[in-house]
């Protein structure tokens, strides 16, 4: 009969409803990390220097490498990575839901997302602001120039209030120009449609060198609107997880302070220094306070490189970007990267 | 005042000496009146003044080489160089390119599938076990990771393969759906025929994109800790619901063209209700719609290109990813648009072509 | 519901409750619908409440009263980012409804021309409605609207050199045109007009009692318009014709002045409509051709002239066949109109998104978008209604 048919084939739907929904993390993060063999995480759809793709798959960039040294220090591999790129109106979702286990999308950190969102902020690792980009036909010299012009932006960005501040803070009276996509904002800029595209300052010269047809017909005027610091954020309610996205991040920035590079990990294993050998896992075992094994520091450095190289890899004066290391120099270099001591 | 009216009969007109061919076919049809001559003249001037302008961009002064600066040369036409440059990425997006037989053997064996749907001589239960062995197929050989296949993680699935996967996919997958949704909304029984007609009434209301919405943002809030679910799995889901909807109203209107008697009949002859639903007024009713049921097809084939909005990149989406982000080929966007355009246009125009045969075909078993 | 039952029943004279019975039957499938979709529904309400719970995500309605905090490119009515929230989603309302009424109106004119053309005597433009209605409707809405926002905003001339048409300026910044400044003058020119359609009005009747009783016919369609006209020039007249216009002009950057109408409201309009108006072209064909053959036939043969067919004799029968299909498509149009978030026009799905991303309250901010078209759907769909039983024939 129909009817019996039916309901088989109702239960049927139901059963592979059940199969599809596999748990993602059975309880805390690590755990659950651990056992599925694999992060998962976060990154932008494309942003040459901060998260980009390759033809290949082969994911690059800041952000990236930041999820590569996390792997690398929770699992001993930095190809255990699912990536899942998210627009600007996704990622917050994805990461409450538990869809991703760590969102590092050149994501800003501010009050309300704090406060409000479920999310914890980790650390900085790119410190930011915000800045206008005009084509130099337009012969534009000064932010405040902009009075009453079309700016295109990008929707669900701390940018678009920024952009609001400032109009308003000096009576510029700037029509924004919203757009969902960042390849469409940047694409109505490009296309003429506004005079000037706003975005964070390394967004604005990553857009600049890489997609620009001649870089050299669009400037990046000199002021800064806001503070833009960038950083990973993780879900609330897993501190242990919190804690270890935190360190691996501090302990880049610390490799870097006391010498200990991609290439010479081994070596500095011997290394007399206290720190070094803190860092490195040879002398105490840090690693087991987080939940991780000993050489988790040394995993990451291994994939990644320390802070500093990867600055210089994908955002420095040698990358396409040519940003300058500013703000994101160490503490004892000038600039405002002061890792907490791993110890 | 009263006056005369003498009625006489006009001197009959000569035969027309040649009804066919062109002259006469342009006397009648374009030159009838001055009205009408008037018109063709204006129509014709314009044509006239167009054709050739994009003729001349598209075919004569295009190039095809697949090199930027060929196409920056001043005088050049249209640059279809960025389609022998990009078409690999527009068609399959981000699929890994070594393997990209794998996606064209599955859209082909997907696309064989619709055919033989589509085809009468097929229409019987086997069908229903090809769509499933098919489907099965298809997804072995997009996801990979058995049988030597490498793996490949829906993420990077896009460009056409997507567009057909998901529009058929939700199609079938909404067809039962959408029956119970229409048996639903003429039952007796009143829970059930409110259930129904609030959910068809509410997926209606709104866009499709605001269920995408929901479907890509919102849904996995309604989930239990730690359950998640793959997001073209959750983009399927939104689809279906919505198509369902739409559908159970076209099944519907078929059902309530059905004469009663069938009904009483069936039941005189002692059938239950299943079984006067199953055997007797649902073949007839599902036969009379099937040219709607096209129709909805063809609108779900084009309202795919939405779930690039939440970042899924079939056939719309994956050719802003091939064109958004290269310096080179970005000024040739609209050669790229026109591309896909023909792309949409001759799958929707074939299946709308049939869709009127079909319409025929069960106007003249109606006429029997 | 029919009767199931093979062996012969006297017929029951009560509602039989046996368990075998079919209202018991009935009550049982109801209940276990009511269980099993109440159960679904609470069981993803609880998860949803329970995420958010875990996950310390702040929810509910609130947000609307604080500050938006951000700005909105163009809007019918003055909106600062100190504004709340509610304010910003009311000119999200105003931005989706400005485009559908706009498009539904330009619609069924461009629609019901082409649908009409169909019949034309003329091959040409037989031919040419028809491959309107077969290409347009057969790409998808969003590639068009993202194609003729890239002709906008690609061959047009920048905004610098703006292209001068008399008062008008054409250019990536979009259309400028000169706006009458508003002068008290105005007030009587708009009195003028409600007079001019009230006299317009009892002419109409007057004419449609004359040719009752005589036969003659008076113009029932240009008349009308020329006093209503005539009535709004005099009513302007003797308000001290008030002819001040804010002209646009050519600034360092941007066209300056007058009123103006973005790319991408443009964009939306001209796709939105020139896609919708296939449909409506294809509703109204099949309308006229469902008006039966002798109908045109005795008007020829009656010596009412094609214009005269197609108005008094087709067109009026056609319109009931039409109405149903024609509400669907405006209802279709106000949907597709939420697309426009894709090439940037703020309408009440972009806002909602800029909310839903300020304050993270997705859950909220998708119902108020699936409310907002809800209503306008609801509503369209009982007026329609309401107008459709209005013009159906009255059957003797």
């Amino acid at each position: 009969m129909i009817n019996t048919r039916l309901k088989v084939a109702f239960s049927a739907m139901l059963a592979a409803t059940a199969l599809t929904a596999l748990p993602a993390h059975a309880g805390k993060t690590l755990d659950a990390i651990k056992a599925k063999g694999q992060i998962v995480c976060g990154v932008n759809t494309g942003l040459a220097g901060f998260s980009q793709a390759d033809a290949a798959g082969n994911w690059t960039g800041i952000d990236a490498d930041t999820c590569k040294a996390i792997a690398a220090a929770v699992l001993g591999d930095a190809t255990k990575i699912k990536w899942v790129p998210l627009n600007a109106q996704q990622r917050f979702a994805a990461l409450q839901s538990g869809e991703i286990d760590i969102l590092a999308r050149n994501t800003t950190f501010s009050l309300t997302r704090d406060a409000s969102l479920g999310l914890h902020q980790t650390a900085v690792t790119y410190y930011d602001g915000q800045g206008f980009m005009v084509t130099t036909k337009s012969k534009i010299k000064d932010a405040k120039q902009l009075k009453g012009q079309t700016v295109c932006v990008q929707s669900g960005t701390t940018t678009e209030k920024n952009l609001t501040d400032f109009s308003k803070a000096n009576g510029l009276g700037i029509k924004p120009v919203v757009f969902e996509k960042v390849e469409a904002a940047t694409g109505a800029y490009f296309a003429g449609r506004c005079i000037a595209y706003t975005t964070d300052a390394s967004g604005l010269a990553s857009v600049r060198n890489k997609e620009a047809k001649v870089p050299d017909d669009h400037v990046i005027l000199p002021q800064l609107i806001s503070k833009e610091p960038l950083g990973p954020m993780v879900r609330r309610g897993d501190d242990e997880w919190f804690a270890i996205v935190k360190w691996v991040i501090y302990g880049l920035l610390e490799a870097e302070e006391y010498g200990i590079t991609q290439a010479n990990v081994d070596q500095m294993k011997t290394s007399q220094d206290p720190v070094v050998q803190r860092i490195l896992g040879t002398t105490e075992d840090t690693g087991k306070l987080l939940g991780l094994d000993k050489e988790w520091m040394a995993k990451a450095l291994k994939a990644s490189g320390n802070y500093g190289e990867m600055f210089e890899r994908n955002v420095g004066p040698k990358s396409p970007l040519k940003l300058p290391r500013g703000a994101n120099n160490l503490w004892n270099k000038g600039g405002l990267m002061y890792a907490y001591p791993v110890r | 005042m009263a006056e005369t009216i003498i009625f006489q009969s006009l001197p009959s007109r000569p035969a027309p000496t040649q009804t066919e061919g062109l002259v006469p076919w342009a006397k009648a049809n374009l030159f009838a009146n001055w009205q009408s001559t008037l018109t063709t003249l204006v129509v014709g001037a314009l044509l006239l003044y167009f054709i050739p302008q994009f003729v001349n961009w598209a075919i004569l002064t295009a190039t095809t080489v697949p090199n930027a600066e060929a196409c920056r040369t001043p005088g050049v036409g249209a640059c279809w160089g960025v389609i022998t440059e990009k078409y690999r990425l527009i068609i399959f997006g981000r699929y890994p390119l070594e393997v990209q037989w794998r996606p064209l053997v599955a859209t082909l064996l997907l696309l064989a599938l619709l055919v033989a749907s589509c085809t009468r001589a097929f229409w019987n239960k086997w069908l229903l076990v090809l769509w499933v062995v098919i489907i099965g197929t298809f997804f072995t050989l997009m996801y990979g990771n058995v049988l030597g296949l490498t793996k490949v993680t829906t993420d990077r699935w896009g460009g056409l393969p997507l567009t057909i996967m998901l529009s058929s996919l939700s199609m079938v997958m909404a067809f039962p759906l959408a029956i119970a949704v229409a048996l639903g909304r003429r039952s007796k029984l009143p829970a059930i025929r409110t259930f129904c007609t609030i959910y068809v009434e509410l997926i209606r209301g709104v866009p499709l994109i605001s269920v995408l919405f929901m479907a890509s943002f919102m849904f996995p809030l309604f989930m239990p800790q730690g359950v998640t679910i793959d997001v073209m799995i959750r983009v399927l889901a939104g689809l279906t619901l919505f198509a369902a909807a739409y559908m159970a109203e076209v099944v519907r209107g078929g059902l309530q063209a059905m004469p009663k008697g069938q009904a009483e009949a069936a039941a005189s002859l002692g059938l239950s209700y299943w079984q006067t639903q199953g055997r007797i007024i649902l073949p007839q009713a599902l036969a009379m719609v099937v040219p709607s049921i096209v129709n909805n097809f063809i609108g779900l084939f084009k309202d795919t290109s939405l779930v690039g909005i939440v970042s899924l990149y079939e056939l719309t989406g994956s050719l802003g990813l091939a064109l958004n982000g290269d310096a080179d080929w970005r000024p040739y966007k609209l050669e790229g648009y026109v591309f896909i355009t023909l792309i949409y246009f001759s799958f929707c125009f074939a299946m709308s072509r049939y869709s009127l045969w079909i319409e025929k075909q069960v106007n003249k078993s109606k006429l029997r | 519901m029919a009767e199931a039952k093979v062996a012969p029943r006297t017929p029951p004279t009560k509602r039989d409750w046996s368990w075998r019975s079919q209202a018991f039957r009935g009550l049982m499938y109801q209940i276990l619908a009511v269980v099993l979709i109440g159960g679904a529904v609470w069981f993803l309400a609880h998860n949803t409440a329970e995420n958010m719970r875990i996950r310390g995500i702040k929810s509910g309605f609130d947000f609307l009263t604080a500050p938006a905090g951000f700005d909105i490119g163009e809007s019918l009515f003055p909106f600062d980012s100190n504004n709340p929230y509610w304010k910003a989603f009311l000119i999200g309302i105003t931005n989706t409804l400005r485009v559908a009424i706009i498009g539904i109106i330009l619609t069924t004119i461009l629609g019901t021309m082409i649908g009409v053309g169909r019949f034309s005597r003329n091959g040409l433009v037989r031919g040419l409605c028809q491959a309107y209605v077969e290409f347009f409707r057969n790409v998808p809405v969003l590639l068009q609207l993202l194609m003729w926002y890239l002709l906008f905003t690609e061959l047009l001339p920048d905004i610098a050199d703006a292209k001068q048409v008399g008062g008008f300026f054409l250019s990536k910044g979009g259309l400028s045109f000169p706006e009458p400044v508003w002068a008290s003058g105005h007030v009587w020119a708009i009195g003028g007009l409600v007079v001019g359609l009230v006299a317009a009005w009892f002419y109409r009747r007057w004419a449609q009692g004359k040719f009752e009783a005589t036969g003659q016919l008076r113009s029932m369609v240009w008349a009308p318009i020329g006093v209503v006209v005539a009535f709004g020039i005099v009513g302007w007249l003797i308000g001290g014709a008030p002819s001040e216009f804010n002209l646009p002009k050519k600034g360092e950057f941007s066209v300056e002045g007058g009123g103006s109408l973005t790319p991408e409201f443009l964009a939306v309009l001209l796709g939105l409509t020139l896609y919708t108006a296939s449909f409506v072209a294809e509703v109204v064909r099949s309308g006229i051709s469902s008006v039966a053959r002798g109908q045109g036939e005795a008007s020829q043969a009656l010596g009412l002239s094609k214009n005269q067919e197609m108005q008094k004799v087709l067109l009026p029968q056609a319109l009931r066949v039409i109405i149903p299909p024609m509400t669907s498509q405006f209802l279709n149009l106000t949907k597709n109109s939420s697309l426009a978030v894709a090439i940037g026009y703020p309408d009440v799905v972009s806002i909602a998104n800029t909310a839903l991303n300020q304050t993270g309250r997705a859950v909220e901010c998708i119902a108020i978008i699936m409310l907002v078209y809800l209503t306008t759907s609801l509503s369209t769909s009982i007026f329609m209604g309401w107008y459709n039983a209005k013009s159906a024939i009255q059957e003797r």
